[in-house]
């Protein structure tokens, strides 16, 4: 277990770049339409599914 | 104003879903039956015993409510880039849950902790900093539940329904049903309403911007519409972008209600009743499902923006909330609006009743047995939180009746920042028993009365109000020289945290006494199979 805890870390990314508003408080580049603010902002959901999926799997236990 | 007779079709493809949920509603009581509903772990937990796509649906069906449904894409239509915090809120939401609620579960799993006051009551021994634990919990849950009126009232404003004789009724149905089954019925209800809102929402999402002319024109005609000044402010409506006044307003904003979110009482009824770790923790992956779907939702704002869509008025007052869906109204057939109306008024159901099941909780077990009776059996704990559920529920129906709607919304404003307050005692204590229990108290207080004192400050242009007028405060009203905006809860947990910091420090080296901590390390990786588990 102490040696996977580390994995845990990984939990911070989906927290602190959803919030650092100015990586995407612009309208471009766009994407189909949608100015960088909204679809960036909707590309987050999979980088917290993959980031929550990943530490998941690399703490869960054995058995 | 919208008139019931154009409407036929869409009444009653609603009513006709409505009834048919109702039935589940009463049926779910024998879904995955138990010996006895008799015990708190059966009525108020559903045995405490659902696996991965029940938690799925009853968590999302719990998390995002009509009420965020409805007010998100209307704070977005007023507004602008403001609202879509709804993203980043419910984004962040599930790493953080997945550290603290994990933990919750197990402990309460091995103690047999149904509410967040009982595991604070356990963890620190303190009765009294369980007691301001679930009062905070109760008050801030009951205008949450009545919110989920007012959602149902926009969608039968604007099919021309008018008075509260319906939602009376609706409510009633929503009561008995929830006295007989328990978290069993949102849990079975939750499965429709999702896959109503699912569907509802992917067609929308294809439908309205093909009518209108692709996502680069809702953009730009939102933006155009946006830029427009209020009269009463001299200002532009919104931005579709962040200025430099709102984006920490925005962040604070997303931060604070990821965390008031999962304290919430109704929160951690849905996490208690899953069967085990793995369920809880596959869910926190899964679950963002719903934050993409709220994101489109939404979006439904700008859609209405560049449909030139007008809010239904009534008594000479705009209500934005019926933005959505007068929106469906213009844009899809009948009865697919009907069905679209269904899966909001649905929506409000689930919610209401897994929030007057947790808040019957609190008072049952952190009230009623701690303070009125210490005997009482494990029956009588279900028959007391079962009537208190009632009680709620009317409680909330009366809010609506006999106070002006516009007070529930204000209390569910100041609910988020009371919640947050919790966070010490329920949070950072699944972590640490480091803080004491009498610097989280005083913290708790005093973050109370920080965030009140400031939601007070805070006037609202738009509706000549001088106070409670919203949650983001200008630093310019503390005296700062700035026309920066901030989360009122934000500060206030900052002032608490301080508090309980300072105080605990304090209290430890005076070597005032602790209490005794009912809980062991090892109880916070327990797990349902594993042979430590007592319950």
């Amino acid at each position: 277990m102490p040696n996977r805890s580390h994995w845990y870390w990984l939990l911070l990314v989906p927290i602190v770049i959803p919030l650092s508003t100015p990586l995407f408080n612009s309208k471009t580049p766009e994407l189909f339409g949608f100015p960088l603010f909204y679809w960036l902002q909707l590309a987050f959901v999979l980088l917290g599914v993959g980031c929550t999926a990943v530490v998941h799997l690399k703490t869960k236990r054995e058995g | 104003m919208p008139n019931a007779s154009d409407h036929v079709t869409e009444l009653i493809v609603f009513t006709t879903l409505f009834a048919i949920v109702s039935g589940l509603g009463f049926v779910a009581a024998r879904w995955r039956r138990a010996e006895s509903l008799d015990h708190l772990d059966e009525w108020g937990l559903g045995g405490r015993n659902f696996g991965g796509w029940i938690t799925w649906f009853l968590l999302g069906g719990d998390l995002y409510t009509a009420y965020t449904f409805v007010a998100v894409p209307a704070l977005v239509f007023a507004s602008g880039a403001i609202g879509f915090y709804a993203v980043p809120y419910t984004i962040i939401m599930y790493p953080i849950v997945f550290m603290v609620m994990t933990r919750l579960w197990s402990v309460s799993y091995r103690h047999g902790y149904v509410t967040p006051a009982d595991f604070v009551r356990g963890r620190f021994g303190s009765p009294t900093l369980a007691l301001l634990v679930a009062i905070t919990g109760i008050v801030a849950t009951m205008p949450y539940i009545a919110l989920q009126l007012i959602g149902i009232e926009a969608v039968l404003k604007v099919m021309g329904v008018h008075g509260h004789l319906p939602i009376i009724i609706a409510f009633l149905i929503l009561a008995v049903y929830t006295y007989n089954s328990g978290l069993r019925a949102p849990a079975l209800i939750a499965f429709v309403k999702d896959t109503l809102i699912y569907l509802v929402i992917i067609v929308a999402v294809i439908v309205i911007p093909y009518k209108l002319g692709g996502w680069g024109f809702i953009f730009g005609s939102a933006e155009q519409a946006l830029a427009q000044t209020n009269p009463k402010t001299g200002l532009p409506r919104g931005s579709i972008l962040l200025n430099a006044n709102n984006q920490l307003q925005y962040i604070t904003l997303a931060l604070g209600s990821a965390l008031a979110l999962f304290l919430y009482p109704h929160s951690l009824t849905s996490v208690l009743a899953a069967k085990n770790r793995d369920t809880i923790r596959k869910n926190m992956s899964a679950l963002p499902a719903y934050t993409f779907l709220l994101g489109l939702i939404a979006l439904l704002g700008y859609m209405a923006l560049a449909a030139g869509i007008k809010p239904v008025t009534s008594g000479g007052k705009a209500d934005t909330n019926t933005i959505v869906p007068q929106l469906f109204d213009q844009m899809f057939p009948n009865w697919f609006a009907g069905v679209a109306y269904a899966a909001i008024a649905i929506g409000a159901l689930v919610p209401a009743s897994i929030m007057s099941i947790a808040a019957a909780n609190l008072f049952t077990r952190n009230i009623y047995k701690e303070y009125l009776r210490k005997d009482a059996s494990a029956r009588q704990e279900a028959s007391v939180s079962k009537l208190t559920s009632l009680v709620v529920k009317i409680g909330a129906v009366a809010v609506i009746l006999f106070l002006d709607p516009q007070f529930a919304i204000d209390l569910q404003l100041i609910g988020g920042v009371l919640i947050l307050q919790t966070l010490p005692a329920v949070a950072i204590g699944v972590f640490t028993r480091w803080l004491h229990p009498w610097a989280l108290s005083t913290g708790l207080v005093a973050g109370l009365a920080v965030g009140i004192g400031m939601l007070y400050q805070i006037p609202n242009p738009n509706n000549g109000k001088a106070h409670f007028g919203g949650s983001a405060y200008k630093l310019a009203l503390a005296g700062f020289d700035s026309d920066k905006q901030i989360y009122v809860g934000f500060v206030a947990l900052l002032v608490n945290l301080v508090v309980v910091v300072v105080l605990t420090a304090v209290l430890r080296s005076a070597g005032a006494p602790q209490g005794v901590d009912a809980t062991a390390a090892d109880d916070y990786e327990a797990d349902r199979g594993t042979a430590d588990a007592t319950v």
